[in-house]
């Protein structure tokens, strides 16, 4: 790979050479990966490869144990101070969108930035709203998740991630749990994501979205990136067996 | 199969008492049998229960110690005491009417409501004179008045809960008094009693086992290997041994392991704080159990997303789990504070005269009431059962207040 080519100051993520076991099981083996700043990564792979494994490395939602991960200059490793700094510039969303069930859609998202950032609540409401009407549900702030769509959750769950204004966001499968017609509302709140610069790793398997918005793809296999390159190199040559079966099955 | 239309019965009555009770009772004919024999039966089993309660019953047991019931033994010279902080409760319950407005307010109606009622109770002024009438009288008024004192000044609710919490120091502290405080002199635990015994032991024990067994099932999950061997052995054994076990050892065993002459005097010297301190911990092992149950029901991917947020460990509990968990056990909570109210009158084993103790030394202690046993038994039955009713409404209107089942 060229990555260690390229001046530091523009790879916001490096990984190199990561290892992690789930008890006796290998799930990450050896996996490197370098992200620019401002880029838009999709990793796809077959289920159980280690996508979601991945990406809770990266905010260390799980510890890798061997290899380094680097975020924005900051390395992961057991200093709590270290992980705190890095989950505030990281973003995340969950398959499963994670909403807090017991708190409004305006307190989901100014939870964050009043007790890390210690905003004031006037203004982490005023942000919040500027969110709301960013990912297009403004009239939605006062009512509880239960009564929302999974489309309007995960619409949420996007803004409670930016609301904490992160440079890098992290998506897992953000569209595989919704019904097909609230996919494209939460697609186009990425799509507008993207082309606002955001350096954004998308675990997903829409691949018109991939084709549309991704820079860089990365195929999943058994623990490890087999193929990695550009979108168009990706889709119209790719160069390993598994990923042209791969991309044959779901395309 | 016709094409023509049918021709049906007019429908029968559904609305409306005879409806209700068509439907209900007599809907086929095997439960309208049914009803028949039950009525007859019920008729039979409980004529000779209400003909005594309503033409045989002596309740002049109950109406002629009712200060015994309601305090004990407390000094009649300092019974104004008690008098003010019945007063001091009112004013928050009506404060807490317009602030909180819900289950608070029901509760001050209701306060009100009984509170006249007692004041115009029609018994003999020897049972409750004058002057006690017009303490209770005044209570209502209170209530009103913290209605519309929150009605006029703004009372941020954080600032209620402060309130309450200092008058409970400020209750506390009016009831036994001290040597060094003019006008209040101290009035020594064991004089304290009857109903107000009661309240006072469940209130501090739900008070204070409530945090305590949150901690308790925190720090069994804790990653830290002493913290949760600790806790866990801590709910285990407690919850191994019996209360009345507990209440002795308290007694017994407190003055013998706690040093002599430092500031944990006011435990090891004083019956009714080791008895505290027995109900408290008792009841903060079972509390924690439930708390456990609730905390295993908050899902992975909640804790997942607040980290993600990089709100920090204590935070993640405070915000995320915590409320999530307690909301899912309220039911289990309240029952488990209910249990403790009740559980209270254990401690007339350790010779306290709480509000059951007191019942039985009036029918023990005295010829002329030893017969009246059935009547006293049956109002300290209704006296526990307006308490622990009234907590089980409070909780399912929390509940509802709080959305459970549907968040
Ligand atoms: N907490 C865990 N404990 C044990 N095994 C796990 C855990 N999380 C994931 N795995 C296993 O690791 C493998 C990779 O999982 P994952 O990263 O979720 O894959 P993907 O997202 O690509 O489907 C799977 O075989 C899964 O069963
Ligand atoms: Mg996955």
């Amino acid at each position: 790979m060229t990555g260690e080519e390229r001046p530091a100051a523009d790879d916001i993520i490096v990984c190199r050479e990561v290892h992690k076991w789930f008890g006796d099981f290998h799930v990450l083996r050896g996996l490197s990966i370098t992200v620019k700043r401002g880029d838009v990564v999709v990793v796809f792979g077959p289920s159980g490869s280690g996508k979601s494994t991945f990406i809770r490395v990266i905010n260390r939602l799980e510890e890798h144990q061997r290899g380094d991960v680097i975020v924005d200059g900051i390395e992961l490793t057991h200093d709590i101070r270290n992980v705190e700094l890095v989950r505030r510039e990281v973003g995340m969303v969950f398959q499963s969108f994670n909403i807090f069930p017991h708190l409004t859609v305006m307190q989901n998202i100014t939870l964050a930035p009043m007790r890390v950032l210690r905003r004031p609540r006037s203004e982490a409401e005023k942000q919040a709203m500027e969110l709301l009407e960013r990912v297009g549900i403004p009239e939605q702030a006062a009512k509880y998740p239960a009564e929302l769509s999974g489309g309007q959750q995960q619409r949420v769950a996007i803004a409670r991630a930016l609301a904490m204004q992160p440079k890098i966001m992290l998506f897992d499968e953000p569209t595989s749990a919704l019904d097909p017609e609230m996919i494209k509302e939460v697609l186009d709140v990425m799509r507008e994501l993207a082309g606002s610069g955001m350096t954004m790793i998308v675990v997903t398997h829409e691949m018109g979205f991939a084709r549309e918005v991704a820079d860089r793809m990365a195929m999943f296999d058994e623990g490890t990136i087999i193929e990695e390159g550009t979108t168009a190199q990706v889709f119209d040559n790719p160069q390993h067996e598994r990923t042209k079966l791969f991309l044959s099955q779901i395309l | 199969m016709t094409t023509s239309p049918e021709i049906l019965k007019p429908p029968v009555i559904t609305t409306g008492p005879i409806g209700w009770i068509r439907t209900n009772l007599f809907s086929t004919r095997l439960n309208a049998l049914l009803t028949v024999v039950v009525i007859a039966l019920l008729y039979f089993l409980l004529r000779p229960s209400l003909t005594w309660l309503f033409f045989d019953a002596e309740w002049a047991a109950v109406t002629s110690n009712l200060k015994l019931f309601a305090v004990g033994q407390y000094p009649s010279d300092e019974m104004w005491r008690v008098g003010v902080v019945v007063l001091i409760v009112s004013l928050l319950a009506g404060l807490s009417w317009r602030v909180w407005s819900g289950v608070a307010r029901t509760f001050a109606r209701a306060g009100g409501v009984i509170f006249v009622a007692m004041a115009f109770v029609p018994l003999s002024l020897d049972s409750l004179d004058v002057e006690a009438r017009l303490w209770i009288l005044a209570n209502p008024f209170v209530i009103g008045l913290g209605y519309l004192l929150a009605r006029v000044i703004n009372v941020p609710p954080g600032r209620l809960i402060i309130a309450w919490a200092a008058a409970f120091v400020l209750v506390l502290f009016l009831l036994r008094g001290s040597g060094w405080m003019p006008g209040l002199p101290e009035v020594r635990t064991t004089q304290l009693g009857g109903l107000m015994l009661t309240i006072l032991l469940s209130v501090v024990g739900i008070v204070a086992s409530f945090p305590l067994g949150v901690l308790l099932a925190l720090g069994r999950r804790s990653s830290l290997p002493a913290v949760s061997m600790f806790c866990t052995l801590f709910i285990e054994l407690i919850r191994g041994v019996p209360l009345i076990t507990l209440l002795f050892m308290t007694q017994i065993i407190l003055p013998l392991v706690l040093p002599q002459d430092t500031f944990l005097d006011f435990i090891v010297r004083d019956r009714v704080m080791r008895a505290f301190v027995a109900i408290t911990v008792f009841s903060a092992a079972y509390m924690a159990e439930n708390v456990r149950g609730g905390l295993q029901a908050v899902p992975l991917g909640q804790i997942d997303a607040a980290k993600a947020l990089g709100l920090n460990g204590f935070n993640v509990t405070l915000y995320i789990v915590l409320p999530q968990a307690l909301r899912a056990v309220i039911p289990a909570i309240v029952g488990q504070l209910i249990t403790l109210l009740k559980d209270t009158s254990l401690v007339a084993i350790v010779a306290l005269l709480d509000i059951v103790g007191i019942g039985r030394s009036i029918i023990l202690g005295n010829v002329e009431w030893r017969g009246s046993q059935r009547e006293v038994y049956l109002f300290l039955a209704a006296v526990f059962w307006i308490f622990t009713y009234s907590m089980s409404y409070a909780s399912r209107r929390l509940e509802e207040a709080l959305g459970v089942g549907r968040r």
